[in-house]
């Protein structure tokens, strides 16, 4: 049970300080989630922390790859918006 | 208890005097640095995209790149030697410093003890800012500016998409209750320490221009110095949700009627540029383009130079992320292969497909990886720019490090129409036009 950082992640880091598990790191430029250690905020919080800050749309996912803020969530622009 | 002396470094006088945003006269003589240390936000407010940067644009929110606290001390150092002006150093983004804390105190430390006649200033959205008053305090800031648009949580509802608190994210007015009670509560906490703060609002019209006036009333009884209000910035490039919905920005005529119904004692700010959140210079003359990038220990080095506009002033080689050579539909990351074009003047020459050399094929989930980036900075290595629908942090930085100039300004758009925008924007931009928006300044 891990998250994972996708590339659509923006790099801002509001997620490291967040997690309970320091399993959030910033490393030459790009935010990961280390696997072993995100417990998807089990036995700390009832969300997911990384999940709840996060401004991205599409920038982490579950295990399935599927977007915890699926698109239109986080900025409230309809999908046909954001394309024209 | 107040902390302000009478007079000398760091006195009443001082403090406003030399402070180019507080003083109308001081931004003639005096120049500001923006650090930009605070990547991270709490909230989201629909005038912003934190977007990492953009070359073409110049409002709060909006830097070339973020410092580590010990890039920022040497970017200020540096400054210091340019700008003999220089007499203060804010905080103001990408993000919110205050959701950014340690590394804007940890800035701020060797600041005071290197340059302890600058004068420390900081923006903020205000939803931490009761909790952090103290270490605003203890750590020499002596002017912090609220962004506060709104004293109805209804009318926040429509400003505020999110905040984050207490575990989680909040919307609606849930989000915009908070997001008040702890701007007031941040706002009396430093009125009490004898900080001088300044309001910002940002004039959004159809939204809250009802509620200016009686921000002006209320911040001007607290003892609030002065009270900005400013145009919203909005464009459908900006990709914010005001831009995008197509809320603009007042007129001139609306912004002069909103100002002329604040008659508060709060000095009425009209003098502000709305700088972005790397500015550097004077009000109105950003040199943070002069400034070159800082050299660290070690660590890779973030740009915050641009590249020279009289080298691109002939033909501009651009490489464009695009799956059918139509539109600009391809994400930096994704893309196999680039479009590589000649521009000159009104003439576009397309020269050639170059591939990029990947290990990991077709799963769209999977990273960048260092290898795949380096081909791609390999490949790409005689352009002056490249044009993608979309394009993570780090290859941003790695191109931009380079001196080519990423652009994510065009997604879907026409291949032809991006790349005249594209290099005329190269020519143009000599780094000069400034100031910014929202939390900023
Ligand atoms: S889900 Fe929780 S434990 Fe996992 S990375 Fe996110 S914040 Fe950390
Ligand atoms: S909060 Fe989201 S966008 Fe920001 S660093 Fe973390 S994953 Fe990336
Ligand atoms: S304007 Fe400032 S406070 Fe609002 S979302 Fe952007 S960074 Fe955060």
């Amino acid at each position: 049970m891990a998250l994972s950082i996708t590339e659509e992640c923006v790099a801002c880091q509001a997620c490291e300080p967040v997690c309970p598990n320091d399993a959030i790191r910033f490393k030459s430029g790009i935010m990961r989630i280390d696997k072993n250690a995100c417990t998807e905020c089990a036995g700390y919080h009832e969300l997911p922390q990384c999940v709840e800050i996060c401004p991205v749309e599409g920038a982490i996912t579950n295990a399935d790859g599927t977007p915890m803020n699926p698109p239109g969530t986080l900025t409230g622009i309809p999908r046909k918006k954001k394309s024209v | 208890m107040n902390i302000v002396p009478e007079s000398g470094v760091g006195s009443a006088s001082a403090l406003v005097e030399e402070h180019p945003c507080y003083s109308a006269g001081a931004a003639h003589r005096y120049a500001r640095l923006h650090l930009a240390v605070a990547p991270a936000c709490n909230m989201q407010c629909r005038y912003c995209n934190r977007k990492f940067d953009c070359a073409n644009e110049s409002r709060p929110g909006v830097v070339s790149g973020v410092l580590s606290p010990e890039q920022a001390v040497q970017r200020a150092g540096e400054a210091m030697r340019r700008l003999p002006h220089l007499r203060v150093i804010g905080f103001a983004g990408p993000g919110d410093p205050l959701a950014n804390r340690e590394r804007v105190f940890a800035t701020c430390k060797p600041l005071r003890l290197q340059f302890p006649e600058l004068h420390l200033c900081l923006s903020t959205n205000g939803l931490c800012l009761p909790e952090s008053v103290r270490d605003i305090v203890d750590h020499g800031i002596r002017h912090v500016t609220i962004t506060l648009n709104t004293l109805d949580p209804e009318v926040g509802a429509a400003i505020y998409s999110w905040v984050f608190w207490k575990q989680r994210r909040r919307r609606g007015l849930e989000a915009a209750r908070i997001v008040l009670e702890q701007q007031l509560a941040g706002l009396s906490a430093l009125l009490a320490q004898g900080v001088l703060v300044k309001v910002n609002t940002v004039l959004i019209p159809g939204v809250n221009a009802e509620q200016v006036p009686a921000i002006n009333r209320l911040v001007s009884a607290a003892g609030v110095f002065s009270h900005n209000v400013m145009p919203l910035i909005s464009a459908p490039e900006h990709g914010t949700y005001y831009g995008v919905m197509g809320i603009s920005g007042p007129s001139e005529e609306e912004l002069h009627q909103v100002r002329s119904r604040c008659q508060g004692s709060a000095h009425l700010m009209t003098h502000c540029r709305q700088c972005r959140a790397d500015a550097a210079g004077l009000l109105g003359e950003d040199r943070q383009a002069e400034l070159r990038p800082v050299s660290l220990l070690g660590n890779r080095v973030i740009p915050i130079h641009r590249p020279k506009p009289a080298l691109l002033a002939k033909a501009v080689l651009l490489a464009v992320a695009t799956s059918t050579g139509e539109r600009v539909d391809t994400h930096f990351g994704h893309a196999h292969s680039f479009r590589v074009y000649r521009v000159t003047g009104e003439r576009i020459e397309y020269l050639e497909e170059r591939r990029v050399p990947r290990y990991c094929q077709g799963d769209d989930r999977c990273e960048v990886t260092d290898d795949v980036l380096d081909n791609a900075l390999q490949v790409l290595r005689d352009c002056q720019g490249v044009i993608c629908a979309r394009i993570g942090y780090t290859p941003w930085q790695a191109l931009a490090e380079r001196g080519i100039v990423p652009d994510n300004n065009h997604a879907n758009r026409p291949v032809r129409e991006a790349l005249r925008q594209t290099a005329l924007q190269l020519q143009e931009n000599s780094g000069s036009r400034n100031c910014g928006l929202a939390a900023a300044c």
